[in-house]
């Protein structure tokens, strides 16, 4: 199995927000994201950006 | 949140439901802008969404939320609009705003972080917090124009992919180098202006 650099972490992380990884894509970042605590932290990260918009459509900041 | 409306048949009283679809004109806006970002263009779509409203309330009858049953027509009236500025100006066009490479520098030469990404402290108690909302909506909208429409389709209107890529005329390929640009670009300026100040 090829081991994935932060770099291809990042952007695999992202993708998975947006459509189905595959098996090994899936398997690969598990892998990562167990020795890798910065990218532990972006996965987080990016998983909030999509709460943190549906709290702005909801407040009274957005214009 | 999602304040509940009563369901009697708009049939039924035709003043009264003109009266609630008024007062949520205000939470339509801010949904149309949030995406538009353009206060003519914003004002327009939801325009027609209440006449569109009006003119089918028996669509509306015994659905359970106004609220929701008018944002989903608002979301096609957006769309709409995305897809008449898209005509205008291709987003295919597009230069830089595209490049894979955006940040590179943020990683050495073996793909590592050059600065390890930090820990958000309970991220969570910040969304309802108005400075956060408001440094959020700042952090959008130094988004690159086009970056932030793809995101905010994607995130706001909460449209899948394959859509998104139809409407804009673009290749899913790029779509996800726009999404993970916009992403990376929210995370850096959320540390930066909210997380990372002590």
């Amino acid at each position: 199995m090829k081991l994935l650099s932060c770099k291809e972490t990042s952007r695999l992380l992202s993708q998975g927000e947006d459509r189905k990884l595959a098996f090994g894509e899936r398997v690969a970042l598990r892998v990562h994201l167990a020795i890798c605590n910065g990218c532990r932290n972006v996965d987080k990260q990016f998983r909030f950006l999509r709460q943190a918009v549906h709290a702005l459509a909801e407040s009274d900041a957005g214009k | 949140m999602g304040a509940r409306f009563r369901t009697s048949s708009p049939l039924a009283d035709p003043a009264d439901f003109r009266r609630q679809i008024e007062g949520l004109r205000p939470y339509l806006l801010r949904y149309a802008s949030l995406q538009l970002r353009d206060a003519a263009a914003a004002e327009d779509a939801v325009q027609e969404t209440l006449l569109a409203a009006l003119a089918g309330a028996a669509g509306f009858a015994g659905r359970a939320n106004l609220r929701t049953w008018l944002t989903g027509i608002l979301k096609h009236k957006i769309v709409d609009t995305i897809r008449r500025q898209s005509r205008e100006r291709p987003i295919s066009e597009l230069g830089a705003e595209g490049r894979e490479d955006e940040f590179d520098d943020l990683f050495d030469a073996r793909g590592h972080w050059e600065e390890t990404p930090d820990a958000w402290e309970q991220p969570e108690g910040a969304l309802g917090q108005k400075q956060f909302l408001a440094a959020l909506d700042t952090c959008l909208q130094a988004l690159p124009k086009r970056t932030a429409r793809v995101f905010m389709m994607r995130e706001h209107l909460g449209m899948e992919t394959p859509e998104i890529c139809k409407e804009l005329g673009i290749t899913p390929t790029h779509c996800w180098v726009m999404l993970h640009r916009a992403r990376t670009a929210l995370r850096l300026c959320l540390q930066t202006n909210w997380f990372g100040k002590s």
